[in-house]
């Protein structure tokens, strides 16, 4: 906290310890993958300075599976839901932030619902209705559920909210319609919210599995999440080695993006202010 | 909510004041729209109101009625069963083992979290030695995929060379079957369930904590307030928004995600960590029962319904002061 | 105004995906055909080459295999795809599910598919030990391919340094014996080698049958409407389970991980494991000590259960597809072929003459291991598999659980078992 309340210097002393003790637990599972991922099999458990060092894991996961494909998966479908959320969100919560229609109130609550009530939980239902609409087995199947999001919905309404009513009548009397004012006025003012939006949500759909894995029957839809699961679950057991690399390797686009724009991820969080 | 509108974006100064200037002249007063008003509004929203009916709202009302009915097998077509279902779940005991499972690991899994968040936060933003590499290390987990770091997790636990046995063997503990006896399997799961969160939560605080402001601090400093004094008088306080915004994200993801579960315990050993999603799960994609499945969803919508509920009631409070 | 367009375009991807997706010629009968294994190891390199092979010899006929997981995913992607009306033509699957399968109505059994002799023969030429689990109600619904067994694999090193003879524990009471011997306890009572782990997540019914078969008892009748989980034989078989932990102290307590059980056996954190052959090969090129392979241990009986998957003919195909669909299956289970499979990938060839070609017969010259499996299963069974399948084998899964962890003693943890299989059964006696 603020450096005008530090007590003795033992006690921060003792807490920065603790800090680091939690940070370097916290951390523990990602040393141990690109351990066991950087040695051969028989060193997964030895933890001996000597180990040699191999590439070997890296090669064998990606020839055991079709990664390149998951992959391409895993992309169209985050760029897929992204596009699909940025556009129905934005329409929406315009609509709810600037027109006065009816049933707002309610529609808006009804929408508030799937704040709670997610697609996680209707697994059942879901399943069923992709079968009416014949998409199982289909990259937009694995989308549909989330691409109107009630979080997107709700963040971009109070940021419509907040910009100036001056503003969007300034565009208007220059002639512009709703659509254009929405783009023209709203849309770059409300930056920080899209690319705070936009990672959550990459991230949350590059990490989805449980839903991914019901729907999907084949390479061409599976995303990573599922592609590594069908291939860390064989009969011959666990092998960590091939394992933490294969993990490196789905996570990598993921993980050196966050390494590389550390600041710049936590900071869009702030300047969006979610919560 | 409460952060937004004081940290949303504000336009450029001049640009507000140029355009405003320009609206004032061409337009006094402002009654514009009304008459499309309701028809730009419905149709702005009609490609989400679609979908969200579609994958939330159908979907929730279609689980409560197929919950009346049986399962079709074969040629069997579903017929109503009243209250059949039900009454088999009652006389489920795996299902009250999920239900009580659940409720362990939501009281265990989201008070640590939140705590931990808030602990993590607070370091980060003060003046502590290596801050980059400690939110590093808080933020790694949210981006790793679950069903991946389960499988690193799975050999922590390991017996005999696991990380965690080999490390209390240097102590002179002896080994420990973590994930396969049954008073440490669920606590094993929650480890990694607040491992997974916690930092993903800290980033919300540490928004909340960097828009306090400094003065308040100070004030205190000056008055002599201790610094565990001025944290539960002022700061956490003021936190208490993002405190409840993170409470219930915590809770719905105890309900929501099971990923560790599928790759290490299966709900094993004898259903110990079971959770209500993952018993769904494997009704429905296992069994075949997707009445049943139905069924125990229902609990599961009962239990965020009243959730929602209580959320409604607070979001209801703040969005009327807008 | 464009976005009321939104909602079309999901589906609209989603369909011209579809189109992409599916690229037969019209002249062509397409089967489906699902296979139990993740995608880019080398078991599909194998299957593609058998598919590409038959399509050579048969044209006018086309495999499109798909490749679905394990084979509990493959059984959810088939009867969903049956479901939503668009079922596979031919799947492997565990030979468990058959009466899942015939429940579904999702599958025709062979036998009025077979007109003549030649036919007839190919049928009856499977090892009786698989096709125990292959046929009910006096139909053949499954056709024998990627089967395995458990058994028994220990490091004769272990035994060695133990001071015992080169030579597995042949029964119950020479596995306790030996065991006190190769468990490695120092003073404190930390144990570094444990004598043997029998796995006990994922399935442990199957092992089990390892424990129930020796002490001679079945776990379920011919009709899988009934099952005997209560018989004091049954009980007393989990009670040595029990005890291998909890009496002589020579297993880990708890239950123990099917997945890392390998793995413990190469770090010689245990000196033997009781696992499917389908790990020969894996634990020939990852031990790295000298091995050895053998038949379960004996006790009032012996043997073990027999595991993996057949070929199912599923329902909704036209005649001709159905006839080329049956021509594949026997395609895939010539003596050569079975040979071959069993060969490149540790599964028992299927039928006794596969063992007779010369392929064969040169293979275990240089790896007498691979036989051992076929010639337990001379002793061996049927694979737990009752209707409702999943469910009865959780309800028996939990109460070994149980048992294994000390939640209830292995009556009581029997006996809820058998309630449970029961009232799940009621409805189809």
């Amino acid at each position: 906290m603020n450096p005008v309340h530090q007590a003795s210097p033992l006690a921060a002393a003792l807490e920065t310890a603790g800090a680091w003790v939690l940070a370097l637990l916290w951390v523990l599972p990602l040393t141990y993958a690109l351990w066991a991922a950087i040695h051969p099999s028989a060193y997964s458990a030895h933890f001996v300075l000597t180990a040699p060092l191999t590439v070997e894991n890296f090669v064998k996961a990606w020839n055991a599976a079709p990664f390149a494909r998951y992959f391409l998966n895993t992309f169209l479908l985050v760029t897929m839901i992204l596009a699909a959320q940025l556009v129905l969100c934005t329409l929406a919560a315009y609509a709810f932030a600037r027109f006065d229609f009816y049933g707002r109130d309610i529609v808006f609550l009804l929408v508030l619902l799937q704040l709670m009530i997610m697609p996680d939980v209707l697994i059942i239902e879901n399943y069923r209705t992709m079968g009416a609409l014949g998409v199982v087995d289909t990259i937009p199947a694995i989308g549909l559920p989330y691409m109107a999001s009630a979080f997107g919905i709700f963040l971009l309404r109070q940021t419509f909210k907040t910009v100036p009513r001056e503003l969007d009548e300034a565009a208007r009397v220059e002639g512009a319609g709703p659509l254009q004012v929405l783009l023209k006025v709203y849309v770059p003012l409300a930056r920080p919210i899209y690319i705070a939006y936009g990672l959550v949500s990459v991230s949350y759909h590059w990490n989805n599995f449980l839903w991914p894995l019901i729907i999907t029957n084949s390479v061409s839809t599976r995303p990573l999440t599922v592609g590594l699961q069908i291939f860390a679950s064989s009969d011959q057991g666990i092998d960590w080695s091939v394992i933490t690399a294969a993990t490196l390797m789905t996570s990598a686009p993921l993980l050196i993006s966050f390494l590389l724009f550390q600041r710049q991820f936590v900071q869009s969080f702030m300047r969006a202010g979610i919560r | 909510m409460h952060g937004l509108d004081r940290g949303a974006a504000k336009p450029p100064p001049y640009q507000y004041a140029a355009i405003a200037a320009v609206t004032h002249l061409a337009r006094p007063n402002g009654t514009r729209f009304r008459m499309t008003a309701h028809i730009h509004g419905w149709l702005l929203l009609l490609p989400a109101a679609v979908l969200l009916v579609t994958f939330t709202h159908y979907p929730a009302v279609a689980t409560i009625i197929d919950s009346f009915f049986s399962t079709p097998r074969g040629q069997q077509t579903a017929a109503f069963v009243g209250l059949d279902n039900y009454q088999a779940m009652l006389d489920d005991p795996v299902f009250w083992r999920a239900l009580g499972n659940n409720i362990v690991y939501t009281a265990s899994v989201v008070p640590l979290t939140v705590a931990l968040a808030l602990l993590m936060a607070i370091w980060i933003n003060g003046k502590i030695s290596g801050r980059p590499f400690l939110r590093m290390s808080f933020f790694t987990p949210t981006v790793l995929p679950m069903i991946a770091v389960a499988n690193i997790w799975l050999f922590f636990y390991s017996p005999g060379y696991g990380l965690i046995d080999q490390v209390f063997g240097l102590f002179g503990f002896t080994t420990h079957n973590w994930l396969g006896n049954e008073h440490t399997a669920l606590a094993c799961l929650i480890v990694v369930a607040i491992w997974k969160d916690a930092g993903f939560f800290m980033i919300f605080y540490l928004a909340a904590l960097q828009q306090m402001s400094p003065q308040l601090a100070e004030a205190a400093a000056l008055e002599g307030a201790s610094r565990w004094y001025f944290f539960r008088r002022v700061t956490f306080p003021l936190l208490a928004p993002t405190t409840l915004f993170v409470l219930i994200n915590a809770i719905i993801n105890s309900f929501r995600l099971i990923d560790h579960i599928v790759v290490m315990t299966r709900g094993g050993p004898d259903n110990t960590t079971a959770l209500l999603l993952f018993y769904i799960y494997e009704v429905g994609f296992k069994f075949w029962d997707t009445a049943y499945a139905a069924t125990l969803t229902v609990v599961l919508l009962a239990l965020l319904a009243v959730l929602a509920i209580g959320q409604f009631v607070f979001l209801d409070r703040r969005i009327h002061y807008q | 105004m464009r976005y009321p367009k939104m909602k079309w375009l999901a589906p609209v991807v989603g369909a011209i995906f579809i189109a992409l997706m599916s690229g037969a010629t019209a002249k062509d009968v397409e089967l489906s055909f699902y296979y139990p294994v993740a995608v880019g190891g080398p078991i599909t390199k194998i299957i593609d080459g058998y598919a590409a092979a038959f399509e050579k010899d048969n044209p006018g006929i086309k495999i499109k295999a798909i490749y679905a997981g394990t084979y509990q995913d493959t059984l959810v992607k088939a009867l969903t795809a049956f479901k939503s009306g668009e079922p596979p033509d031919i799947a492997v699957l565990l030979s468990t599910d058959m009466f899942t399968l015939i429940d579904e109505d999702a599958v025709t059994p062979f036998d009025a598919l077979l007109k003549t002799d030649v036919d007839k023969a190919w049928i009856k030429s499977f090892y009786p030990a698989f096709m125990e689990n292959s046929r009910t109600g006096g139909e053949t619904w499954g056709i024998p391919f990627q089967r395995s067994t458990v058994i028994m694999f220990w490091n004769k090193d272990a035994f060695k340094a133990a001071g015992l003879p080169d030579k597995a524990p042949d029964n119950w009471d020479e596995l306790v014996a030996d065991g006190s011997k190769l468990t490695k306890r120092d003073a404190a009572g930390n144990v570094s080698q444990w004598a043997i782990e029998i796995p006990s997540t994922g399935f442990p019914y199957w092992l089990f049958q390892g424990l129930t078969t020796a002490n001679d008892v079945r776990l379920m009748n011919q009709a899988g409407t009934q099952t005997y989980f209560d018989k004091p034989a049954v009980i007393q078989a989990l009670q040595f389970w029990v005890d291998l932990s909890r009496k002589y102290k020579i297993q880990p307590t708890g239950t123990i991980e099917w997945g890392t059980t390998p793995k413990d056996f190469f770090e010689r954190k245990t000196a033997i494991m009781w696992t499917s052959t389908g790990n020969l090969t894996n634990v020939r090129k990852n031990a790295p000590f000298a091995f050895g392979v053998a038949m379960l241990p004996a006790h009032h009986g012996r043997g073990s259960a027999t595991g993996g998957g057949n070929f199912y003919l599923f329902k909704k195909m036209t005649d001709e597809k159905r006839a080329a669909a049956l021509k594949f299956v026997k395609w895939m289970t010539t003596p050569e072929r079975a040979a071959d499979w069993g060969i490149a990938t540790g599964y028992i060839a299927v039928r006794p003459d596969a063992w007779e070609t010369p392929a064969m017969k040169k293979y275990v010259a240089d790896f007498p291991a691979a036989a051992l499996a076929r010639d337990q299963l001379k002793y061996s069974v049927a694979e737990l598999s009752t209707h409702d399948n999943q469910r009865v084998t959780k309800a028996l899964n939990d109460g070994i659980q149980a048992a294994l962890t000390g939640a209830k003693t292995s009556e009581q943890a029997m006996k809820d078992a058998q309630q449970e299989a029961a009232r799940i059964l009621r409805t189809y006696k």
